[in-house]
């Protein structure tokens, strides 16, 4: 047999990744240069044709003020939640390592809500927020606690960043115990020899050891922070006021609930773009701070 | 010196003392939402309403709201098109990922490596920039969608490119090249290579990925409500929206909704905890 023949290689390549390249093709690829030339057309989902505008939808998307009002409200909703998830993981990490009983009873507890879909953990905290918090407010008479929070424009927003960190806190957990592990009990040991204290030693040779950990924990929660879609459907629905609507729902409004399709997938497009550049950053700058052991 | 040792002894005694203290308070926080759900889910309307936080509420213990949930939400037709939506994908997604990281590995043509550069690349691209030309494709020229075969193809068409790039890892790590040329030698052709020799090798990596596609499959929200408009078939994530289209929510049905729409996870990760928590542990490693 010729397995350097050109049909050869044809036959084995469809034969083992043929159905594979059809469905990635179709599903991604296409899509993803078909969403570009979407951009440049007006369709409102409904009419066979789709009439060519040029830079038209680029243009109101620049244009639509309450488009970079979500964006700007995505970035503070993300710096927050982005910082809080990781303090929130770590400390749960060094916990979870420092060898109390139990230590996997506790792991296997915070991980609990990534089992979950966003969708059924926006309803579960709805519920907290509007009904379990007010009662608490209302029977220990805390005056914070007895409106929901919900109802509120700043309070949604920090409603959305609770049920962030209590989501995806768990998650980073372990791979910030994954990091602990990887840090050597000899460099450790040695550091306590020499007089190091229990935060020094986390500090000055744990953290250091786990930058790799910290840039992939930043690198996930930055991109799923970005796109936060679904807690935000179930939790807060945009309202009051569309004061809660992030970047990837008014994508979604925009093309779904109004039929301005190109510019929604234009403004997708952005979205995509500015998330992208600020996770590679990240990357970039963490690794360069990262060290070898 | 003994006294130091002491000191550090009883310090250490305290420490570890502090550290389960603290970790049973931010347990109790983070279980605290299911709790409140578990409490209500047995509370009538009207006693859910008059106080959310009581254990058991002034009309008593009712299981009245699990039948009443059932029939609206649909939710063992629900249940059937998530377990048959995720079984399916996720079996598919097993087999092609594998097979097209296995030709990827072993060939140096150019086929292989424009198929997993674009697949390295396509990573990158989140679902929120497929969707609308996904559904003007598939909806507005195809015409392909409400169908759970078109969702299928998605679920496997977005999920196979991560899963091609962890058995490729695999292969390249855990698959000994002589093992194979033995094979060779013996007459196989690359096909029953391929099933007999490399395949059965991948165990690890297929539960990694059938169980991190699995639940992404199960848990997944909006390509389902995209993809499937018709009620019949709702995935379990969408049923569970009815309890909130109506304009007087009825909360007791959305306690027992929340609850039977996290029960099957919830029981399978009593049984599989260390396999989900080991895997997810990988899959997000690499």
């Amino acid at each position: 047999m010729d397995t350097s023949s050109m049909s050869f290689k044809c036959k084995q390549f469809l034969m083992f990744a043929g159905i594979t390249t059809v469905t990635f093709v179709a599903v991604v690829i296409l899509p993803f240069i078909y969403g570009l030339y979407l951009t440049f057309t007006s369709w409102d989902g409904v009419s066979r044709q789709k009439p060519f505008v040029g830079f038209a939808n680029y243009v109101s998307t620049f244009a639509d003020a309450a488009y970079w009002q979500a964006l700007g409200r995505t970035f503070i909703y993300s710096i927050i939640a982005v910082v809080l998830v990781n303090v929130v993981a770590f400390i749960l990490a060094f916990l979870v390592t420092s060898g109390v009983k139990g230590q996997n009873f506790f792991r296997a507890g915070f991980f609990i809500p990534n089992l979950i879909g966003g969708i059924v953990l926006g309803y579960i905290w709805k519920f907290v927020f509007n009904r379990a918090f007010v009662a608490i407010g209302e029977s220990l008479s805390i005056g914070a606690l007895s409106t929901s929070w919900l109802a509120t424009t700043n309070g949604a927003m920090l409603c959305l960043i609770i049920v962030s960190v209590w989501q995806y806190a768990g998650y980073m957990m372990l791979i910030y115990v994954a990091g602990f592990m990887s840090v050597s009990a000899d460099v450790l040991e040695a550091a306590r020899i020499d007089g190091c204290t229990n935060m020094q030693s986390i500090i000055h040779i744990s953290v250091p050891l786990m930058v790799s950990s910290f840039v992939q924990c930043l690198f996930l929660t930055i991109t799923r922070c970005f796109m936060v879609y679904d807690v935000n459907l179930s939790l807060t629905n945009g309202e009051p006021f569309n004061s809660s609507v992030m970047a990837a729902m008014h994508v979604y409004n925009q093309a779904f609930t109004y039929k301005n399709y190109g510019t929604g997938q234009a403004e997708a497009l952005i979205l995509f773009i500015v998330c992208a550049v600020v996770g590679v950053l990240q990357v970039y700058i963490g690794k360069k701070a990262e060290v070898s052991a | 010196m003994d006294d130091l040792n002491e000191r550090a002894a009883r310090n250490r005694k305290i420490r570890h003392a502090v550290s389960i203290v603290i970790l049973i308070v931010l347990f109790i926080c983070f279980i605290f939402p299911f709790i409140l759900v578990l409490v209500n889910v047995f509370k009538t309307k009207a006693d859910i309403t008059s106080d959310p936080l009581a254990l058991v509420g002034a009309h008593g213990f009712t299981l009245q709201n699990f039948p009443e949930a059932m029939k609206k939400m649909d939710f063992w037709r629900s249940f059937g098109n998530s377990a048959f939506i995720t079984i399916l994908s996720t079996i598919l997604t097993i087999l092609l990922a594998s097979m097209a990281a296995y030709v990827i590995v072993r060939n140096k043509w150019k086929a292989c490596g424009a198929l997993f550069g674009m697949m390295i690349a396509s990573m990158v691209i989140p679902f929120q920039v497929l969707m609308i030309p996904l559904v003007s494709l598939y909806g507005g020229v195809f015409g392909i969608l409400n169908h759970r075969a078109t969702l299928i193809f998605m679920h496997v068409g977005f999920s196979v490119s991560m899963a091609t790039f962890m058995f490729h890892g695999a292969i390249h790590t855990n698959v000994p090249i002589a093992l194979e040329e033995a094979g060779t030698i013996d007459g196989c052709s690359r096909w029953q290579i391929y099933w007999k020799i490399v395949f059965p090798l991948l165990k690890p990596t297929i539960a990694t990925v059938a169980i991190i596609d699995a639940m992404a499959f199960w848990n997944d929200y909006l390509l389902p409500s995209l993809v499937l408009a018709r009620k019949e078939l709702y995935t379990i994530p969408i049923a569970t929206q009815v309890f909130y289209g109506t304009y007087s929510t009825d909360i007791g049905l959305v306690m027992a909704a929340l609850l039977l729409a996290m029960l099957p996870i919830l029981i399978l990760y009593m049984f599989l905890q260390r396999y989900i928590v080991e895997g997810v542990t990988s899959g997000a490693v690499k």
